[in-house]
């Protein structure tokens, strides 16, 4: 990206000033080099993103902003209803509320490392995972409004799972105010056969091991140490959500003209949040987040299922489970004033700081777990929120590590049953049902996790707790 | 000629039809999503599923029918080797022919979620052959 029109704040932070068509600033947190290898669509679309009505404060990107549809991917925005704000399907996006949740599992390395490749095999077996596979778990019409109202909370109430996951859930497992009654019947139907599903692309369950320790007492607070095992689940609301966000996206972008609102790009298509198709979009968005969490809450009961069989002295407590595709509405004081906003967080995790209400009584001295998925191969990381970030980003940090190169030039560049010899020579085994889509999801086509950590704690926005490294991968 | 091809999007996949008529172009961009799942040439043309959409403009009607094909594969856990499109104004009549989702022959890759407006392009080229295109999400 050409960085000449931004001004430099501080070694992670930049901006680029409001001209022309723009409501708003762009505030980018990543240092130079990550800045210089984002795409200029990443400050296409910001600037895009700065020039929707009711924008509060700036439209921010987080270090691991790259090129997406309408907002960038780690693009972070507020709008307040008071003053014409909207709400965005393509802010949010096709997969509604994809997250990450980290199990801890009490056990050490050397406790898995004899029997890594029955528990992958096992993991493999009993979670579907990549296109084709289907859950265990039929949902009539009924079930399906239950568990679009209830979230986690409705599997939990059916046995998956235990209250002590809810607390450790953003929402406590369960989004309020979704409406079940706008998610339409073909949304429904897609998700009849996918409930408990990875899903595919870059979404995984991974078994991995507590390499480095960079906040000791935060990390003894989460029940964190080295060379403990940990599974992190990255998926989300499957078919239900993507076509609440196909559905939507279609029609905000046919509408936006009617209430006025000149998109320059109609991938952005937003309605006011106080328009009827605005309204009935927060609805369903928020059954497609309760959807995700459900999906997620039931993957964890199979987990537990299969260390149960296998390493059965094992215990799957829940850290923490985040959303990174969402629009919340959240207080946040802005110049002082406290105000109730809707915050996009589009591939962007919320990293709430100590004190907040919303946070368990666990958490409250701590601040918000901020889970960082990597891919295949790479690392993952535990964040903590911060105070600052609070008035940084609107307690926003980064979700990964985002893609350096397209699929297309992955597969060109990698064969699948290659990495995989590779990966297994690092200790690293890989369970998967396409050599292709392994090939197209090569860690080497992704930016280095390490760096876009490194710039959201030097900016601030969360601080480094643990580093965590794969043993088992199972592709989606 | 027709053709399809993918081209490249930093997070997704960009597809691409060409053809002398829109339709073609249409059923060319379908094979390019398609592509995105499987290689085409895997897959048994054996059962039909009839698709209809309808838009207020060309470009979205590509979007609609994209998408379309993609709730049929979803639903059906089909993929789909052949496509026919009849476009008459703003109106689409197709049909789909594939098989069910065979995971050892075709090893599909990814699952796309939905097509998009971004890179959204329904136009002639320079030729007078169609080019349809826009980024699909996975």
């Amino acid at each position: 990206m050409d960085i000449t029109p931004l001004q430099q704040i501080s070694e992670d932070q930049w901006q680029l000033p409001a001209t022309g068509k723009m409501r708003a600033p762009v505030i980018f947190y990543a240092d130079r080099a990550l800045l210089e290898d984002m795409d200029d669509k990443v400050r296409e679309q910001a600037i895009n993103v700065a020039t929707l009505p009711g924008i509060v404060k700036a439209s921010y990107v987080m270090p691991d902003g790259h090129w997406g549809y309408g907002f960038p991917i780690g693009g972070v925005a507020a709008f307040d209803p008071d003053e014409g704000g909207v709400v965005s399907a393509g802010g949010v996006g096709f997969d509604i509320s994809c997250g990450v949740r980290c199990l801890l599992t009490g056990l050490q390395v050397s406790d898995v490392e004899p029997v890594k490749d029955k528990l992958a095999d096992a993991l493999f077996a009993n979670v579907p995972a990549g296109v084709g596979s289907t859950g265990h778990i039929r949902l009539d019409d009924s079930e399906m409004t239950a568990m679009l109202s209830g979230g986690a909370r409705w599997a939990v109430d059916r046995g998956w799972g235990s209250r002590e996951d809810l607390a450790r859930t953003e929402e406590h497992g369960s989004m309020r105010g979704a409406e079940p009654q706008h998610v339409s019947q073909k949304a429904r139907h897609r998700q009849r056969d996918e409930m408990g599903t990875l899903g595919s692309g870059n979404h995984y369950l991974e078994v991995q091991r507590v390499a480095e320790i960079f906040e000791p007492d935060i990390a003894y607070q989460l029940a964190i140490a080295e060379d403990d095992v940990v599974v992190s689940i990255h998926c989300g609301s499957r078919g239900l959500g993507h076509q609440i966000g196909t559905e939507y996206l279609r029609e905000m972008a046919i509408a936006a003209a009617k209430h006025g609102i000149d998109l320059p790009d109609r991938e952005l298509a937003c309605a006011p949040l106080r328009s009827e198709v605005g309204r009935r979009y927060l609805g369903a968005m928020r059954a497609g987040i309760n959807c995700a969490l459900a999906n997620r809450q039931i993957i964890t009961h199979l987990t537990r299922e299969v260390f149960s069989d296998v390493l059965p002295k094992a215990e799957l407590p829940l850290l923490y489970d985040v959303s990174h595709n969402t629009c919340k509405e959240e207080e946040h004081v802005v110049d002082g004033v406290q105000r109730r906003l809707f915050i996009h967080r589009k591939g962007a995790t919320r990293a709430f700081g100590p004190g907040h209400p919303e946070l368990v009584e666990q958490l409250r001295d701590i601040g918000q777990p901020v889970l960082i998925g990597g891919s295949m191969g790479t690392e993952s990381w535990v964040l903590i929120g911060t105070t600052e970030g609070m008035a940084l980003s609107y307690g926003s940090a980064c979700h990964g590590a985002g893609r350096r190169m397209s699929r297309h030039r992955a597969k060109k560049q990698w064969r699948g049953s290659k990495l995989i010899k590779n990966l297994a020579h690092r200790g690293i085994i890989v369970r998967s049902v396409s050599m292709r889509g392994v090939a197209e999801e090569a860690p080497g086509a992704y930016k280095d996790v390490r760096a876009v950590v490194d710039s959201a704690d030097r900016a601030g926005l969360a601080r480094k707790v643990a580093r965590l490294e794969p043993m088992v991968c199972i592709k989606g | 000629m027709a053709s399809w091809e993918h081209f490249p999007h930093e997070a997704d996949i960009g597809v691409r039809g060409r053809g002398e008529s829109i339709a073609v172009a249409f059923e060319q961009a379908a094979l390019a999503l398609t592509a995105v799942v499987t290689e085409p040439h895997l897959i048994r043309n054996a059962e039909q599923v009839q698709i209809t959409c309808e838009a207020p403009s060309l470009d979205v009607l590509l979007v609609d029918w994209l998408n379309a094909v993609i709730y049929e594969m979803t639903t059906r856990s089909m993929v789909f080797g052949l496509f026919q499109v009849t476009i008459d104004g703003l109106r689409l009549t197709g049909k789909a022919s594939g098989e069910p989702v065979d995971r050892k022959r075709h090893e599909p890759v990814v699952e796309p979620k939905g097509a998009t407006f971004t890179e959204l392009r329904v136009s002639r080229d320079g030729e007078g052959q169609w080019v349809v295109q826009c980024v699909v999400d996975v």
